[in-house]
């Protein structure tokens, strides 16, 4: 019986490859024989280049994709139980890389309400739950706004609330800072943070930056399909030449003392922020 | 330029037309249609300005910004009007050089044609312009149910409208940007006869339309994953209920519709040829 | 060529509720063959000045001159302006359209009125230029993975050879790899081609390492100008704007305030490591 919030056995997905008359000339597999398991309340990073199956994997959370092997739970639920299809994505929520393309809304609260109507909450409660998830995401101000007018951090977070509204127990954020400025970024980021902080969802982030995942509890980097590495940020970004075939980075804090290590300095692996750079580089002198 | 097409866009203000229930306002701005088409006198077009008048004054609109609405139909409201101005026979002529010739029906109908146009199109963007365009397709949505009885997806196509509305300023965006990528790729859009012209649409209309079947395919999943599956057991954030101001709205609507009436048929009023 | 802003300013919308200057006063020269990076945030008005660059967009007051020729006369042609000045837009793969790869970059050498063979020619030296493998030539664009996708529609810019590349967020959306396989393709081109080169990026990491000249915008004006070094010297008016320095400069202030005998400058992790590891030697630690 699976334990976690996320739960995958085996997972494996594959899909048709077709030439140009549409005919079926093989198939290939985006997502291979993956385990995972992600325990409720935490918060867990995937890190991958692009293609590397990352993104099916999440769509795999949400039941918007279903394996063509193995299993994957969530909270318990099989996805392929069509009987449980909307359980699932009430329980596991998502936010997708485009802002423009998830806002239904033309209203910043009609948005939020979206979720809620389709699970046909009474109307009382989907005003009293919009007002709190915009509240979560530091929108109320903006509720009568059009989504046009926002910036992109700002619908993302408006996407987050959207979600928030149908109270699940997870969100998973398929590169939601990927098309936004370094400030749309840290907003968003940091929205994710408080969500955490106050609500205790179980949070699965999917990025390539790598300055976003050095506060979760785990790492998992995919390739090819496959999870390669998986670990603490701390794990992860020690092992910067193995980050490196993968077509990962890691901050450019943790590369610098990289270097100074190559170079003779005896500094710990994995150092991930400017103060712990600078505290064992003083303890060193 | 592209994005000053405000036709169908939503401006927000707090105005009592704001406020009426979004049923009533589509029912109104069908009578008001209705009502410039069952009379053809100035006597008419004068009461009709003056509730077109009103209208917009409450709504809080900016007469500008309705006007600037009108530019779209610009180029459809001068082909009526020439139209009718040269093909219109009786009555006096009052001009005529060549083959052409004005008469006085020519030119009573083009402009009372062309006010109508007016009329016809700043009645509906106050439609457009007061209500949100969730609150315009629940409106249609609930109006129309009776035809779910024939099977028709009301709530599907109404769901279809919203979204409409909601990408057509990204996609007026959207195209202005190819539009400019493609003439920095030294595309011109300018210079050429028609066919030439036509056949430099084409760097534009395929990327737009991949584009927008890209965002239909994210859309799609992202209201999927919000557990959308059509309207059964849907419940409304904003539902509709009749106010007291709604009533009074349709009565006043409903007495201008009948003088409206009673003035096309009774009161020929003329002045000179109008 | 060289290029020159004099006192350009842009007005959106003049006279209406909705007036907004987008750029004022904004003068500065680009010599031939410099590689530039704009940053700024969102809004700053770093795009409308780039649309300015190559008369997509026209300026309100001021004036824009390449090679001293103002390019607002009356009889300039602005067409051929457009292909000496190549614009790479953000997410430039949403401008392809074409059947094939190697037809989509012939798109802008076609508009420039070269015979077929010469457009081919060229085509294949500019997808050559941004590494593009040959046997997806005669693929549609279409099917092609992101980052390649990118490229294509970069080499349909560099196609028309131009003389000046502006690239407005070259590298938005693609993973840690993909972004320094793309700047090290602009850097060689650079260096290989002398063409000027103008980068407009969010990422201070990524400009620090390659551009030699730095213009910082905010709220459409001219805020700073300088090198590198320079121009992060500035990183607490940085912070104040919403930009921030690249982390290592940070780290070295730190080193700097902690009594570390370093110079703060540092802007990419080698001169970064350079100094470290040089404080350390001159105290006799390593």
């Amino acid at each position: 019986m699976p334990a976690g919030m996320i739960h995958a056995e085996q997972l494996i997905y594959e899909y048709d490859k077709r030439d140009d008359e549409g005919n079926v000339i093989g198939s290939e597999r985006a997502i291979d024989g993956v385990d995972i398991d992600i325990p409720q309340g935490s918060f867990v990073a995937v890190l991958g280049h692009n293609g590397s199956g990352k993104s099916t994997l999440a769509k795999h959370m949400n039941a918007i994709l279903v394996p063509t092997g193995g299993t994957m739970w969530v909270d318990g639920r099989d996805t392929k139980d069509p009987a449980q299809l909307w359980d699932v994505r009430q329980t596991a929520g998502m936010v997708f890389q485009n802002p423009d393309n998830q806002i239904i809304g033309t209203v910043v609260e009609e948005d939020v309400g979206f979720g809620p109507e389709n699970l046909g909450v009474p109307t009382d409660e989907i005003w009293q739950r919009v007002e709190e998830s915009l509240k979560a995401v530091g929108m109320l101000e903006r509720r009568k706004d059009s989504p046009n007018r926002l910036s992109g951090g700002q619908k993302q977070r408006v996407a987050i609330a959207g979600v928030l509204a149908m109270e699940p127990k997870c969100i998973v954020l398929d590169e939601p800072t990927a098309m936004l400025d370094p400030n749309g970024r840290k907003e968003v980021i940091r929205a994710v943070e408080e969500l955490r902080k106050k609500k205790q969802v179980t949070v699965i982030l999917i990025t390539h930056y790598m300055e976003e995942v050095i506060d979760a509890d785990q790492v998992f980097v995919m390739d090819g399909g496959h999870i390669v590495m998986y670990g603490t940020p701390r794990e992860i970004f020690s092992r910067v030449d193995e980050l490196k075939t993968y077509r990962m980075d890691v901050p450019q804090v943790t590369m610098l003392a990289e270097e100074l290590r190559r170079q003779g300095l005896d500094l710990p692996e994995g150092i991930l922020r400017r103060e712990e750079l600078v505290e064992a580089l003083c303890r060193l002198r | 330029m592209i994005r000053d097409i405000t036709i169908g866009q939503y401006y927000p203000a707090e105005s009592r037309i704001h406020r009426l229930d979004p049923r009533v306002k589509i029912v109104c701005t069908l009578l008001f249609l209705v009502s410039l088409f069952i009379q053809n006198s100035l006597p008419g077009y004068v009461i009709a300005t003056i509730y077109l008048g009103c209208v917009i004054r409450l709504s809080k609109v900016p007469l500008k910004y309705i006007l600037k609405g009108l530019k779209p139909v610009v180029i459809l409201l001068l082909f009526t009007v020439v139209m009718n101005l040269f093909l219109t026979d009786g009555g006096e002529i009052l001009v005529q050089f060549g083959i052409f010739t004005i008469t006085e029906n020519g030119l009573r109908t083009s402009v009372f044609m062309a006010v109508r146009l007016m009329y016809l199109v700043a009645g509906s963007s106050i439609m457009t312009f007061t209500t949100s365009p969730n609150g315009l397709t629940d409106g249609m949505e609930k109006l129309l149910h009776p035809l779910n009885r024939f099977n028709v997806p009301v709530h599907e196509v109404a769901m279809m409208m919203s979204i409409a509305l909601r990408f057509i300023p990204i996609l007026l965006e959207e195209t202005d940007k190819i539009m400019k990528a493609q003439q920095a790729r030294g595309a011109d859009f300018e210079s050429g006869n028609i066919i030439q012209r036509a056949k430099a649409m084409v760097p534009i209309l395929v990327p737009l339309f991949v584009s927008a079947f890209r965002r239909a395919n994210d859309l799609a999943m992202a209201m999927e994953a919000r557990c959308y599956h059509g309207g059964d057991g849907r419940t409304k954030m904003k539902p509709l209920h009749y106010h007291g101001r709604d009533r009074a709205a349709y009565f006043i609507t409903l007495i201008y519709l009948v003088i409206m009436f009673v003035v096309g048929r009774f009161l020929p009023f003329k002045l000179w040829i109008f | 060529m060289s290029i020159a802003l004099e006192h350009v300013s842009y007005v959106y919308s003049p006279g209406t509720a909705y007036e907004k200057h987008a750029l004022r006063d904004v003068s500065f020269e680009i010599p031939q063959g410099q590689f530039v990076g704009i940053i700024g945030h969102t809004g700053s008005g770093k795009s409308t000045l780039i649309q300015h660059l190559n008369g997509l967009v026209r300026a309100t007051s001021g004036r824009v001159l390449y090679d001293g020729q103002n390019i607002y006369e009356d009889g300039y042609n602005m067409r051929e302006l457009r292909t000496r000045v190549g614009l790479v837009f953000q997410y430039p793969e949403y401008q392809l359209f074409e059947v094939d790869v190697i037809s989509d970059v012939c798109f802008g050498p076609k508009n420039q009125g070269l015979p077929q063979d010469e457009c081919e020619k060229r085509a294949r030296e500019a997808l050559e230029h941004v590494g593009f493998p040959e046997k997806y030539y005669k693929q549609s664009p279409f099917e092609l993975s992101g980052g390649q996708k990118r490229r294509v529609a970069i080499a349909g810019v560099l196609a028309m050879r131009p003389k000046v590349l502006i690239l407005d967020e070259p590298t938005a959306g693609l993973d840690p790899k993909g972004r320094d396989e793309i700047l090290d393709q602009i850097s060689e081109l650079h260096r290989k081609t002398g063409m000027t080169v103008i980068l407009v990026s969010h990422s201070m990491e990524d400009v620090a390492r390659y551009v030699e000249r730095l213009i910082v915008m905010n709220h459409g004006e001219k805020m700073l100008d300088g090198t590198p070094r320079e121009v992060f010297r500035h990183y607490k008016e940085l912070e104040k704007v919403g930009l921030a320095a690249p982390q290592v400069t940070y780290v070295m202030h730190d080193l700097q305030a902690r009594g570390f005998d370093v110079s703060p400058d540092a802007t990419t992790i080698r001169e970064a490591a350079e100094e470290i590891l040089g404080s350390f030697r001159r105290s006799g630690k390593i």
